[in-house]
């Protein structure tokens, strides 16, 4: 009798511990993972925690190593060391086909010889899931896809084989969704636009995404938490505002977005106020920015019409090429005149 | 005259000398009376093609069809694996292809000779069998159907491997990562991705094996001994020691007529919308 109780409890110890493990374990983790390729270090050690239903971002320039950790994530390529863990689960040694992500291609590598609807159920199909009509039709309505079901990928849009692409990996109902560049085969009015739906559709499946762009503006839109990739390491991790406002090096403050270097501190275009020379500083109560408390004499040398926006560009006397961005309305300036470059030293991004 | 007329008159040139003409000298042989001592003479008949439905020969027919379709399956059966494997092959690609290759460095006749000398009852395999006390007498390995099959299926699996070679090199290699990550395993992966899209080079293959083989006569008269006829051996032997010219004449363009109605089917499937 003692036996089966101390039996049962094990047993109820064991399931709590499951219960325990998977709510608390986050979704997917990478623990000191490297990847060699010959004569190249793509991966040189990332640690990563994604946040179970968070939309997760890893961006960097071409080559930073962020498009093969989405391959050793998916299973395409094997770490030379390091884990990756799925709800707290090492799965280096599983093949693709049985790890619970899916990806969604650059070029999103739909089956030319399929329809809409086949390339769809392939997946289903492949893991023998009941009720298949049901979910590949629940999807393509999730997706706005209803209507083009027997097309094949040719007849379809750029976007509509996105689309297509998307549910044929949301269908699977993955941990985690790992999305290529995915938007980069679009054309720019189509960009902008998916950029909005496909934050939707991740908020709507209420799926884990992580997304690799090289696109600054992409991943500042979409994401809730975003990584910072350069050559083969992560560089930061946080929020869009966090890594915006607050970069942690200058590659960052550089890669998301421009940036005036005056002696040391960088600037935003956007933190910079322009006055005419000898102007004493306003209290420019309206704006309710911080008080701009920094100055620097300059030249103006030219103008970029933006539409929204105008960007002015001075050089400083002290020799600095700097650019101020302004609303429109506020951008009277002609080349040759002298003004004061001044900012705000809230505003001021300083690095070790 | 304008240049690309210069350029193409070559080819016309020995498309008409070299088939058209010989075709349509066959094709009047063919609706001629046999010559006594070989030969044609007067007058115009179809006595020849009425022949042509004597059982015997449809048999024959019926047999190198047969035999064809056989061996085109059997090079598909071999090449397939083959292809792929070099398609995937991280290097030493050009070298497999090289090998693959290799048999065209020597003829086609001393090849077919040379499995004459491994086959017959005192050659290599009996021999070795013999030697290894796995059989006490020889095999009957030569001249069969099994041995001119072995021998088709050997001259021509080149022309199966190549052709579904390049269609898979092209072959994204996405799509095949594709099928993985939605759960695929390798072999559903090959049968219901790449094998579909590969079709364009396994009908191009098919062809290729097939339509030499339905008019071979090399192989069939080493490897089968007299006693495999195929209908290339009827014509050759129409033309030869039975002297009846337009009889062989009749059987040579049914063959070419057989050949093109599989061409048609074949490329009429080609050109369909992926299925």
């Amino acid at each position: 009798m003692a036996e089966l109780r101390s039996s049962a409890s094990a047993h109820a110890a064991q399931v709590l511990r499951y219960y325990f493990y998977y709510s608390m374990a986050p979704i997917l983790e990478l623990r000191k993972l490297v990847k060699h390729f010959p004569g190249q270090q793509a991966v040189r050690e990332i640690s990563l925690v994604i946040p179970r239903g968070s939309f997760f971002s890893l961006l960097g320039p071409s080559g930073c190593g962020k498009t093969t950790t989405l391959r050793l994530i998916a299973g395409f390529e094997q770490p030379t060391s390091g884990d990756v863990l799925l709800n707290g689960e090492i799965v280096n040694q599983r093949q693709p086909y049985e790890r619970n992500v899916s990806t969604v291609f650059q070029n999103y590598a739909l089956f030319p010889h399929l329809t809409a609807r086949a390339n769809v159920e392939f997946g289903l199909k492949r893991h023998r899931a009941t009720d298949i009509g049901r979910r590949v039709r629940e999807v393509l309505e999730l997706v706005g896809l209803t209507g083009k079901e027997t097309r094949r990928p040719a007849q379809l849009s750029g976007g509509e084989r996105q689309r297509v692409a998307l549910a044929r990996s949301l269908v699977l109902q993955p941990d985690v969704l790992l999305l290529d560049e995915p938007l980069a085969a679009l054309d720019p009015k189509l960009r902008k636009q998916m950029r909005v739906e496909l934050k939707a559709l991740q908020r709507r499946a209420g799926v884990t995404f992580l997304l690799v762009t090289h696109d600054q503006e992409e991943a500042l839109s979409m994401s809730d938490h975003l990584a910072v990739m350069n050559e083969g390491r992560i560089e930061q991790v946080g929020s869009p505002e966090d890594v915006y406002l607050r970069p942690r090096s200058r590659f960052v403050a550089g890669f998301l977005g421009a940036v005036n270097w005056i002696s040391g501190a960088g600037i935003r275009p956007e933190a910079v106020r322009l006055l005419p020379a000898g102007e004493v500083t306003p209290g420019d109560a309206t704006s309710g920015d911080a008080t701009p408390d920094r100055r620097a004499p300059g030249v103006v040398t030219g103008s970029v019409f933006l539409g929204d926006c105008v960007q002015v560009l001075v050089r400083l006397h002290s020799g600095e090429d700097t650019v101020a961005q302004l609303p429109r309305r506020a951008a009277l300036f002609q080349p040759g005149d002298p003004v004061q470059f001044t900012w705000s030293a809230a505003d001021e991004m300083t690095f070790p | 005259m304008k240049l690309r007329t210069w350029f193409l008159l070559p080819a016309w040139l020995s498309l008409v000398l070299l088939f058209a003409v010989p075709f349509a000298i066959v094709l009047a042989y063919s609706f001629l009376t046999r010559g006594v001592y070989g030969g044609i003479e007067l007058p115009w008949t179809a006595e020849s093609y009425r022949r042509l439905f004597d059982p015997l020969y449809l048999a024959i027919l019926w047999r190198s069809f047969a035999m064809a379709l056989a061996a085109t399956a059997l090079c598909l059966l071999l090449a397939f694996p083959a292809a792929l494997f070099i398609s995937r092959a991280a290097r030493h690609k050009n070298l497999y292809l090289q090998l693959v290759m290799l048999p065209f460095w020597t003829s086609f006749l001393v090849r077919t000779y040379a499995w004459i000398f491994l086959l017959r009852d005192t050659g290599l395999f009996n021999t070795a069998l013999q030697a290894l006390g796995i059989t006490h007498g020889p095999l009957p390995l030569l001249y069969n159907d099994g041995a001119v099959l072995l021998g088709l299926v050997y001259g021509y699996l080149p022309f199966m491997v190549l052709p579904i070679y390049a269609t898979l090199d092209r072959l994204d290699p996405a799509l095949v990562e594709a099928a993985a990550d939605l759960g695929a395993r390798p072999l559903a992966t090959v049968w219901r991705i790449v094998v579909p899209l590969s079709r364009p080079g396994i009908v191009a293959g098919s062809v290729l094996v097939f339509i030499p083989c339905l008019g071979a006569y090399l192989t069939p008269d080493l490897l089968g001994g007299g006693r495999t006829v195929m209908v290339g051996n009827l014509v050759q032997n129409q033309f030869t020691t039975a002297r009846d010219w337009p009889f062989g004449a009749a059987v040579s363009i049914a063959l070419m007529a057989l050949v093109a109605l599989v061409l048609v089917v074949f490329l009429r499937r080609q050109s369909e919308p992926l299925a």
